[in-house]
Protein backbone atom coordinates (compact mmCIF):
# COMPACT_ATOMS: atom_id res chain seq x y z
CA UNK A 1 0.00 0.00 0.00
CA UNK A 2 2.89 2.32 0.57
CA UNK A 3 3.91 4.60 -2.16
CA UNK A 4 7.35 5.89 -2.76
CA UNK A 5 6.09 8.15 -5.50
CA UNK A 6 4.37 10.63 -3.24
CA UNK A 7 6.75 12.33 -0.94
CA UNK A 8 4.46 15.20 0.03
CA UNK A 9 2.66 15.57 3.34
CA UNK A 10 -0.03 13.15 4.48
CA UNK A 11 -2.67 15.80 3.79
CA UNK A 12 -1.52 16.17 0.24
CA UNK A 13 -1.55 12.43 -0.20
CA UNK A 14 -5.11 12.11 1.08
CA UNK A 15 -6.57 14.97 -0.93
CA UNK A 16 -4.68 13.73 -3.94
CA UNK A 17 -6.50 10.44 -3.67
CA UNK A 18 -9.90 12.05 -3.28
CA UNK A 19 -9.87 14.13 -6.42
CA UNK A 20 -11.32 13.02 -9.69
CA UNK A 21 -9.57 13.45 -12.98
CA UNK A 22 -11.88 15.95 -14.64
CA UNK A 23 -12.17 16.92 -18.26
CA UNK A 24 -14.12 20.04 -19.22
CA UNK A 25 -16.54 19.51 -22.07
CA UNK A 26 -17.48 23.16 -22.22
CA UNK A 27 -14.78 25.67 -21.38
CA UNK A 28 -15.26 27.18 -17.94
CA UNK A 29 -18.49 25.31 -17.16
CA UNK A 30 -18.41 23.42 -13.91
CA UNK A 31 -21.43 21.34 -14.84
CA UNK A 32 -20.33 20.37 -18.33
CA UNK A 33 -17.25 18.62 -17.13
CA UNK A 34 -16.92 14.91 -16.72
CA UNK A 35 -14.99 12.88 -14.22
CA UNK A 36 -13.00 11.01 -16.82
CA UNK A 37 -11.74 8.34 -14.40
CA UNK A 38 -15.22 7.55 -13.04
CA UNK A 39 -16.76 7.44 -16.48
CA UNK A 40 -13.96 5.27 -17.82
CA UNK A 41 -14.08 2.73 -15.00
CA UNK A 42 -17.84 2.59 -14.75
CA UNK A 43 -18.16 1.89 -18.46
CA UNK A 44 -15.27 -0.56 -18.35
CA UNK A 45 -16.94 -2.49 -15.53
CA UNK A 46 -20.30 -2.40 -17.29
CA UNK A 47 -18.67 -3.82 -20.40
CA UNK A 48 -16.92 -6.54 -18.38
CA UNK A 49 -20.20 -7.45 -16.72
CA UNK A 50 -22.16 -7.48 -19.96
CA UNK A 51 -19.56 -9.41 -21.94
CA UNK A 52 -19.15 -12.03 -19.23
CA UNK A 53 -22.86 -12.60 -18.72
CA UNK A 54 -23.57 -12.42 -22.42
CA UNK A 55 -20.94 -15.06 -23.15
CA UNK A 56 -22.55 -17.29 -20.55
CA UNK A 57 -26.00 -16.58 -21.97
CA UNK A 58 -24.84 -17.49 -25.47
CA UNK A 59 -23.52 -20.84 -24.31
CA UNK A 60 -26.38 -21.40 -21.85
CA UNK A 61 -27.75 -24.87 -22.09
CA UNK A 62 -30.65 -26.59 -20.41
CA UNK A 63 -28.50 -29.68 -20.17
CA UNK A 64 -25.59 -30.12 -17.79
CA UNK A 65 -24.25 -26.59 -17.16
CA UNK A 66 -20.59 -25.69 -17.22
CA UNK A 67 -18.99 -24.42 -14.04
CA UNK A 68 -19.21 -20.83 -15.26
CA UNK A 69 -22.84 -21.23 -16.19
CA UNK A 70 -23.50 -22.83 -12.85
CA UNK A 71 -21.92 -19.86 -11.08
CA UNK A 72 -23.95 -17.36 -13.08
CA UNK A 73 -27.11 -19.38 -12.56
CA UNK A 74 -26.46 -19.35 -8.84
CA UNK A 75 -26.39 -15.53 -8.87
CA UNK A 76 -29.45 -15.36 -11.09
CA UNK A 77 -31.35 -17.84 -8.98
CA UNK A 78 -30.50 -15.93 -5.83
CA UNK A 79 -31.60 -12.59 -7.29
CA UNK A 80 -34.70 -14.13 -8.84
CA UNK A 81 -35.75 -15.50 -5.45
CA UNK A 82 -35.11 -12.17 -3.73
CA UNK A 83 -37.06 -10.25 -6.36
CA UNK A 84 -39.96 -12.68 -6.28
CA UNK A 85 -40.09 -12.39 -2.50
CA UNK A 86 -40.15 -8.61 -2.46
CA UNK A 87 -41.79 -7.65 -5.72
CA UNK A 88 -45.43 -8.65 -5.86
CA UNK A 89 -46.23 -7.54 -9.38
CA UNK A 90 -45.08 -9.08 -12.61
CA UNK A 91 -42.55 -7.19 -14.64
CA UNK A 92 -39.90 -8.15 -17.12
CA UNK A 93 -37.90 -5.13 -16.02
CA UNK A 94 -37.39 -5.54 -12.29
CA UNK A 95 -35.34 -8.73 -12.10
CA UNK A 96 -32.87 -7.75 -14.87
CA UNK A 97 -32.59 -4.35 -13.20
CA UNK A 98 -31.77 -6.04 -9.90
CA UNK A 99 -29.15 -8.25 -11.54
CA UNK A 100 -27.53 -5.31 -13.36
CA UNK A 101 -27.41 -3.21 -10.21
CA UNK A 102 -26.07 -6.00 -8.04
CA UNK A 103 -23.25 -7.09 -10.32
CA UNK A 104 -22.33 -3.65 -11.59
CA UNK A 105 -22.31 -1.98 -8.19
CA UNK A 106 -20.41 -4.91 -6.76
CA UNK A 107 -17.77 -4.57 -9.45
CA UNK A 108 -17.53 -0.82 -8.81
CA UNK A 109 -17.14 -1.48 -5.10
CA UNK A 110 -14.64 -4.22 -5.79
CA UNK A 111 -12.27 -1.65 -7.30
CA UNK A 112 -11.83 -0.54 -3.71
CA UNK A 113 -10.01 -3.77 -2.93
CA UNK A 114 -7.31 -3.22 -5.52
CA UNK A 115 -4.13 -1.85 -3.95
CA UNK A 116 -4.81 1.81 -3.62
CA UNK A 117 -1.81 3.12 -5.50
CA UNK A 118 -1.35 0.31 -8.00
CA UNK A 119 -3.65 1.41 -10.80
CA UNK A 120 -2.94 5.15 -10.46
CA UNK A 121 0.76 4.31 -10.51
CA UNK A 122 0.25 2.34 -13.73
CA UNK A 123 -1.65 5.41 -14.95
CA UNK A 124 1.32 7.66 -14.34
CA UNK A 125 3.38 5.38 -16.55
CA UNK A 126 1.14 6.21 -19.52
CA UNK A 127 0.95 9.89 -18.64
CA UNK A 128 -2.21 10.13 -16.55
CA UNK A 129 -1.28 12.16 -13.49
CA UNK A 130 -3.97 11.03 -11.05
CA UNK A 131 -7.22 9.16 -10.97
CA UNK A 132 -9.83 7.68 -8.66
CA UNK A 133 -10.51 4.11 -9.58
CA UNK A 134 -13.58 3.42 -7.43
CA UNK A 135 -16.58 4.80 -9.33
CA UNK A 136 -18.96 4.31 -6.39
CA UNK A 137 -17.00 6.86 -4.36
CA UNK A 138 -18.05 9.47 -6.91
CA UNK A 139 -21.31 11.25 -6.04
CA UNK A 140 -22.14 11.65 -9.71
CA UNK A 141 -22.06 7.93 -10.26
CA UNK A 142 -24.24 6.96 -7.30
CA UNK A 143 -26.72 9.78 -7.99
CA UNK A 144 -26.76 8.81 -11.63
CA UNK A 145 -27.84 5.32 -10.66
CA UNK A 146 -30.35 6.30 -7.99
CA UNK A 147 -31.98 8.88 -10.28
CA UNK A 148 -32.01 6.18 -12.92
CA UNK A 149 -33.85 3.91 -10.50
CA UNK A 150 -36.33 6.66 -9.66
CA UNK A 151 -36.98 7.34 -13.35
CA UNK A 152 -37.64 3.64 -13.81
CA UNK A 153 -39.99 3.76 -10.83
CA UNK A 154 -41.90 6.66 -12.39
CA UNK A 155 -41.93 4.93 -15.74
CA UNK A 156 -43.13 1.72 -14.17
CA UNK A 157 -45.86 3.35 -12.10
CA UNK A 158 -47.09 5.12 -15.21
CA UNK A 159 -47.12 2.01 -17.38
CA UNK A 160 -48.52 -0.36 -14.79
CA UNK A 161 -51.10 1.80 -13.06
CA UNK A 162 -51.71 3.79 -16.21
CA UNK A 163 -52.75 6.84 -14.20
CA UNK A 164 -53.39 10.09 -15.87
CA UNK A 165 -50.95 12.80 -14.99
CA UNK A 166 -53.74 14.46 -13.09
CA UNK A 167 -54.45 11.30 -11.13
CA UNK A 168 -50.79 11.01 -10.28
CA UNK A 169 -50.70 14.58 -9.02
CA UNK A 170 -53.91 13.97 -7.14
CA UNK A 171 -52.23 11.13 -5.29
CA UNK A 172 -49.57 13.63 -4.25
CA UNK A 173 -52.03 15.88 -2.43
CA UNK A 174 -54.45 13.29 -1.02
CA UNK A 175 -52.00 10.91 0.62
CA UNK A 176 -50.95 9.97 3.24
CA UNK A 177 -53.56 12.15 5.07
CA UNK A 178 -57.02 11.69 3.65
CA UNK A 179 -60.11 13.72 4.49
CA UNK A 180 -63.71 13.38 3.47
CA UNK A 181 -64.91 16.98 3.29
CA UNK A 182 -63.65 19.41 0.66
CA UNK A 183 -62.42 21.77 3.37
CA UNK A 184 -60.37 19.02 4.97
CA UNK A 185 -59.01 18.09 1.59
CA UNK A 186 -57.85 21.58 0.91
CA UNK A 187 -56.34 21.94 4.36
CA UNK A 188 -54.46 18.65 4.06
CA UNK A 189 -53.28 19.21 0.50
CA UNK A 190 -50.35 21.33 1.61
CA UNK A 191 -48.93 18.91 4.20
CA UNK A 192 -49.55 15.98 1.87
CA UNK A 193 -47.73 17.61 -0.96
CA UNK A 194 -44.83 18.49 1.31
CA UNK A 195 -44.55 14.98 2.73
CA UNK A 196 -44.77 13.35 -0.66
CA UNK A 197 -42.14 15.66 -2.12
CA UNK A 198 -39.82 14.89 0.77
CA UNK A 199 -40.46 11.19 0.39
CA UNK A 200 -39.89 11.26 -3.35
CA UNK A 201 -36.67 13.17 -2.96
CA UNK A 202 -35.48 11.20 0.04
CA UNK A 203 -35.66 7.92 -1.78
CA UNK A 204 -32.94 8.50 -4.39
CA UNK A 205 -30.85 10.61 -2.04
CA UNK A 206 -30.78 8.02 0.71
CA UNK A 207 -30.31 5.22 -1.81
CA UNK A 208 -27.25 6.80 -3.36
CA UNK A 209 -25.75 8.39 -0.25
CA UNK A 210 -25.85 5.10 1.62
CA UNK A 211 -23.70 3.46 -1.03
CA UNK A 212 -21.53 6.53 -1.47
CA UNK A 213 -20.94 6.96 2.26
CA UNK A 214 -19.92 3.38 2.81
CA UNK A 215 -17.61 3.25 -0.16
CA UNK A 216 -16.12 6.68 0.48
CA UNK A 217 -15.46 5.85 4.11
CA UNK A 218 -13.94 2.51 3.18
CA UNK A 219 -11.74 4.14 0.62
CA UNK A 220 -10.73 6.79 3.11
CA UNK A 221 -9.68 4.17 5.62
CA UNK A 222 -7.55 2.47 3.00
CA UNK A 223 -5.96 5.84 2.30
CA UNK A 224 -5.36 6.48 5.99
CA UNK A 225 -3.73 3.06 6.34
CA UNK A 226 -1.59 3.85 3.33
CA UNK A 227 -0.59 7.16 4.89
CA UNK A 228 1.31 5.31 7.64
CA UNK A 229 4.33 4.87 5.43
CA UNK A 230 3.69 7.60 2.90
CA UNK A 231 6.85 9.59 3.57
CA UNK A 232 9.14 6.62 3.94
CA UNK A 233 12.20 6.44 1.82
CA UNK A 234 13.48 3.05 0.82
CA UNK A 235 15.95 2.83 3.73
CA UNK A 236 13.26 3.80 6.27
CA UNK A 237 11.64 0.39 5.83
CA UNK A 238 14.68 -1.26 7.35
CA UNK A 239 14.79 0.66 10.61
CA UNK A 240 13.24 -1.03 13.65
CA UNK A 241 10.31 1.39 13.72
CA UNK A 242 9.91 1.15 9.97
CA UNK A 243 9.54 -2.60 10.04
CA UNK A 244 7.01 -2.37 12.83
CA UNK A 245 4.91 0.26 11.06
CA UNK A 246 5.11 -1.64 7.80
CA UNK A 247 3.95 -4.87 9.41
CA UNK A 248 1.18 -3.01 11.21
CA UNK A 249 0.15 -1.36 7.98
CA UNK A 250 0.06 -4.68 6.23
CA UNK A 251 -2.07 -6.27 8.95
CA UNK A 252 -4.45 -3.30 9.10
CA UNK A 253 -4.87 -3.17 5.35
CA UNK A 254 -5.38 -6.92 5.18
CA UNK A 255 -8.00 -6.98 7.94
CA UNK A 256 -9.83 -3.99 6.50
CA UNK A 257 -9.77 -5.52 3.02
CA UNK A 258 -11.23 -8.78 4.31
CA UNK A 259 -13.89 -6.86 6.17
CA UNK A 260 -14.47 -4.75 3.11
CA UNK A 261 -15.31 -7.82 1.03
CA UNK A 262 -18.39 -8.11 3.22
CA UNK A 263 -19.20 -4.41 2.94
CA UNK A 264 -18.97 -4.17 -0.83
CA UNK A 265 -21.25 -7.19 -1.24
CA UNK A 266 -23.67 -5.95 1.40
CA UNK A 267 -23.86 -2.47 -0.12
CA UNK A 268 -24.43 -3.83 -3.60
CA UNK A 269 -27.15 -6.07 -2.19
CA UNK A 270 -28.79 -3.22 -0.27
CA UNK A 271 -28.77 -0.97 -3.34
CA UNK A 272 -30.36 -3.74 -5.35
CA UNK A 273 -33.00 -4.62 -2.77
CA UNK A 274 -34.01 -1.01 -2.14
CA UNK A 275 -34.40 -0.47 -5.87
CA UNK A 276 -36.69 -3.48 -6.02
CA UNK A 277 -38.60 -2.25 -2.97
CA UNK A 278 -39.10 1.17 -4.59
CA UNK A 279 -40.35 -0.52 -7.73
CA UNK A 280 -42.75 -2.54 -5.62
CA UNK A 281 -43.98 0.60 -3.87
CA UNK A 282 -44.69 2.11 -7.26
CA UNK A 283 -46.65 -0.99 -8.09
CA UNK A 284 -48.81 -0.84 -5.00
CA UNK A 285 -52.01 1.12 -5.26
CA UNK A 286 -53.16 3.58 -2.66
CA UNK A 287 -56.81 3.01 -3.24
CA UNK A 288 -57.34 1.22 0.04
CA UNK A 289 -56.67 4.41 2.06
CA UNK B 1 -16.62 16.60 -5.69
CA UNK B 2 -19.31 18.47 -7.51
CA UNK B 3 -22.28 17.32 -9.49
CA UNK B 4 -21.51 17.48 -13.18
CA UNK B 5 -22.25 15.82 -16.49
CA UNK B 6 -20.85 12.53 -15.22
CA UNK B 7 -24.25 12.00 -13.59
CA UNK B 8 -26.04 12.16 -16.93
CA UNK B 9 -23.55 9.84 -18.57
CA UNK B 10 -23.87 7.39 -15.71
CA UNK B 11 -27.66 7.49 -15.94
CA UNK B 12 -27.58 6.74 -19.65
CA UNK B 13 -25.08 3.92 -19.18
CA UNK B 14 -27.28 2.61 -16.37
CA UNK B 15 -30.30 2.43 -18.66
CA UNK B 16 -28.23 0.84 -21.40
CA UNK B 17 -26.88 -1.81 -19.04
CA UNK B 18 -30.37 -2.63 -17.78
CA UNK B 19 -31.76 -2.72 -21.29
CA UNK B 20 -29.07 -5.09 -22.53
CA UNK B 21 -29.50 -7.28 -19.47
CA UNK B 22 -33.24 -7.33 -19.97
CA UNK B 23 -32.94 -8.10 -23.65
CA UNK B 24 -29.97 -10.40 -24.07
CA UNK B 25 -28.93 -11.84 -20.71
CA UNK B 26 -31.69 -12.37 -18.19
CA UNK B 27 -34.30 -14.15 -20.34
CA UNK B 28 -31.71 -16.38 -22.00
CA UNK B 29 -30.11 -17.70 -18.82
CA UNK B 30 -33.35 -17.87 -16.87
CA UNK B 31 -34.97 -19.63 -19.83
CA UNK B 32 -32.23 -22.25 -19.77
CA UNK B 33 -32.70 -22.66 -16.01
CA UNK B 34 -36.45 -23.04 -16.29
CA UNK B 35 -36.10 -25.41 -19.21
CA UNK B 36 -33.77 -27.55 -17.13
CA UNK B 37 -36.18 -27.46 -14.20
CA UNK B 38 -38.94 -28.53 -16.55
CA UNK B 39 -36.78 -31.33 -17.92
CA UNK B 40 -35.94 -32.57 -14.45
CA UNK B 41 -39.59 -32.44 -13.42
CA UNK B 42 -40.55 -34.29 -16.60
CA UNK B 43 -37.84 -36.85 -15.98
CA UNK B 44 -39.01 -37.46 -12.44
CA UNK B 45 -42.62 -37.71 -13.57
CA UNK B 46 -41.60 -40.13 -16.32
CA UNK B 47 -39.69 -42.17 -13.75
CA UNK B 48 -42.77 -42.34 -11.53
CA UNK B 49 -44.93 -43.27 -14.48
CA UNK B 50 -42.51 -45.98 -15.56
CA UNK B 51 -42.42 -47.31 -12.02
CA UNK B 52 -46.21 -47.51 -11.94
CA UNK B 53 -46.35 -49.09 -15.35
CA UNK B 54 -43.77 -51.62 -14.28
CA UNK B 55 -45.90 -52.50 -11.27
CA UNK B 56 -48.96 -52.81 -13.46
CA UNK B 57 -47.10 -54.95 -15.98
CA UNK B 58 -45.78 -57.15 -13.19
CA UNK B 59 -49.28 -57.64 -11.82
CA UNK B 60 -50.53 -58.38 -15.33
CA UNK B 61 -47.75 -60.87 -15.87
CA UNK B 62 -48.62 -62.57 -12.60
CA UNK B 63 -52.27 -62.91 -13.52
CA UNK B 64 -51.31 -64.09 -16.99
CA UNK B 65 -49.02 -66.73 -15.54
CA UNK B 66 -51.75 -67.92 -13.18
CA UNK B 67 -54.26 -68.02 -16.05
CA UNK B 68 -51.81 -69.84 -18.25
CA UNK B 69 -51.14 -72.37 -15.51
CA UNK B 70 -54.87 -72.92 -15.10
CA UNK B 71 -55.34 -73.32 -18.81
CA UNK B 72 -52.41 -75.68 -19.01
CA UNK B 73 -53.96 -77.76 -16.22
CA UNK B 74 -57.29 -77.80 -18.01
CA UNK B 75 -55.66 -78.77 -21.26
CA UNK B 76 -53.71 -81.51 -19.53
CA UNK B 77 -56.88 -82.84 -17.93
CA UNK B 78 -58.71 -82.71 -21.22
CA UNK B 79 -55.82 -84.45 -22.95
CA UNK B 80 -55.81 -87.11 -20.27
CA UNK B 81 -59.52 -87.58 -20.67
CA UNK B 82 -59.22 -87.79 -24.44
CA UNK B 83 -56.30 -90.19 -24.15
CA UNK B 84 -58.24 -92.36 -21.74
CA UNK B 85 -61.25 -92.27 -24.01
CA UNK B 86 -59.11 -93.15 -27.02
CA UNK B 87 -57.44 -95.91 -25.06
CA UNK B 88 -60.78 -97.29 -23.89
CA UNK B 89 -62.17 -96.96 -27.37
CA UNK B 90 -59.17 -98.77 -28.83
CA UNK B 91 -59.44 -101.43 -26.17
CA UNK B 92 -63.11 -101.97 -26.77
CA UNK B 93 -62.58 -101.84 -30.53
CA UNK B 94 -59.86 -104.44 -30.27
CA UNK B 95 -62.05 -106.59 -28.05
CA UNK B 96 -64.94 -106.29 -30.48
CA UNK B 97 -62.64 -107.11 -33.37
CA UNK B 98 -61.32 -110.05 -31.48
CA UNK B 99 -64.85 -111.26 -30.80
CA UNK B 100 -65.78 -110.70 -34.40
CA UNK B 101 -62.78 -112.55 -35.71
CA UNK B 102 -63.28 -115.30 -33.21
CA UNK B 103 -66.90 -115.55 -34.25
CA UNK B 104 -65.93 -115.51 -37.92
CA UNK B 105 -63.30 -118.18 -37.30
CA UNK B 106 -65.77 -120.25 -35.36
CA UNK B 107 -68.34 -119.88 -38.11
CA UNK B 108 -65.73 -120.81 -40.68
CA UNK B 109 -64.70 -123.80 -38.65
CA UNK B 110 -68.32 -124.74 -38.23
CA UNK B 111 -68.88 -124.34 -41.93
CA UNK B 112 -65.79 -126.32 -42.82
CA UNK B 113 -66.74 -128.98 -40.35
CA UNK B 114 -70.26 -129.16 -41.71
CA UNK B 115 -68.93 -129.30 -45.22
CA UNK B 116 -66.49 -132.04 -44.30
CA UNK B 117 -69.15 -133.87 -42.41
CA UNK B 118 -71.47 -133.62 -45.44
CA UNK B 119 -68.75 -134.80 -47.76
CA UNK B 120 -67.91 -137.59 -45.38
CA UNK B 121 -71.50 -138.56 -45.12
CA UNK B 122 -71.94 -138.60 -48.85
CA UNK B 123 -68.76 -140.53 -49.32
CA UNK B 124 -69.80 -142.94 -46.58
CA UNK B 125 -73.19 -143.24 -48.23
CA UNK B 126 -71.58 -143.84 -51.56
CA UNK B 127 -69.22 -146.31 -49.98
CA UNK B 128 -72.10 -147.96 -48.24
CA UNK B 129 -74.08 -148.07 -51.41
CA UNK B 130 -71.10 -149.42 -53.28
CA UNK B 131 -70.37 -151.91 -50.52
CA UNK B 132 -73.95 -153.03 -50.35
CA UNK B 133 -74.06 -153.27 -54.09
CA UNK B 134 -71.10 -155.46 -53.98
CA UNK B 135 -72.63 -157.53 -51.20
CA UNK B 136 -75.99 -158.04 -52.61
CA UNK B 137 -74.89 -157.38 -56.18
CA UNK B 138 -77.50 -155.82 -58.30
CA UNK B 139 -80.30 -156.67 -55.86
CA UNK B 140 -80.37 -153.25 -54.62
CA UNK B 141 -81.92 -150.81 -56.96
CA UNK B 142 -80.82 -147.34 -56.12
CA UNK B 143 -84.20 -146.07 -56.90
CA UNK B 144 -86.11 -148.68 -54.95
CA UNK B 145 -83.99 -148.47 -51.98
CA UNK B 146 -83.43 -144.78 -51.94
CA UNK B 147 -85.53 -144.33 -48.85
CA UNK B 148 -83.59 -147.00 -47.09
CA UNK B 149 -80.34 -145.44 -48.14
CA UNK B 150 -81.33 -142.04 -46.97
CA UNK B 151 -82.22 -143.39 -43.57
CA UNK B 152 -78.88 -145.05 -43.52
CA UNK B 153 -77.09 -141.89 -44.43
CA UNK B 154 -78.93 -140.02 -41.75
CA UNK B 155 -77.90 -142.51 -39.18
CA UNK B 156 -74.23 -142.19 -39.95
Amino acid sequence: MASGENSGSAGDYISHHLVNNTQELVEGSSFWTINADSVFYTILLAVIYLLFFRSVAKKATAGVPSKTQNFVEMILGFINTQVNDVFTGSSKLVAPMALSIFIWVWLMNFMDLLPIDLVPWLGTLVGIEYMKIVPSTDLNIVFGMSFGVMLLVFYYSFTVKKPTVLGYLKEFVTHPFAANGWLGKILLAGPNLFLNLVETLAKPVSLSLRLFGNMYAGELIFILIAVLTVNYTFSDFFTAGGIMVSVMQFILAFVWAVFHILIITLQAYIFMMLSVVYMNMAHETHEDH
Amino acid sequence: MSINATLIIQMLVFFAVIWITMKYIWPVILGAMQEREQKIADGLAAGDRAEKELQRAKAKVDTLIIEAKEQAGQIKDQANQVANKVKDQAKSDALAEKERQLAAAAAEIEQQANRAREQLRQQVAALAVAGTEKLISKEVDAKKHAQLLDELIAEI
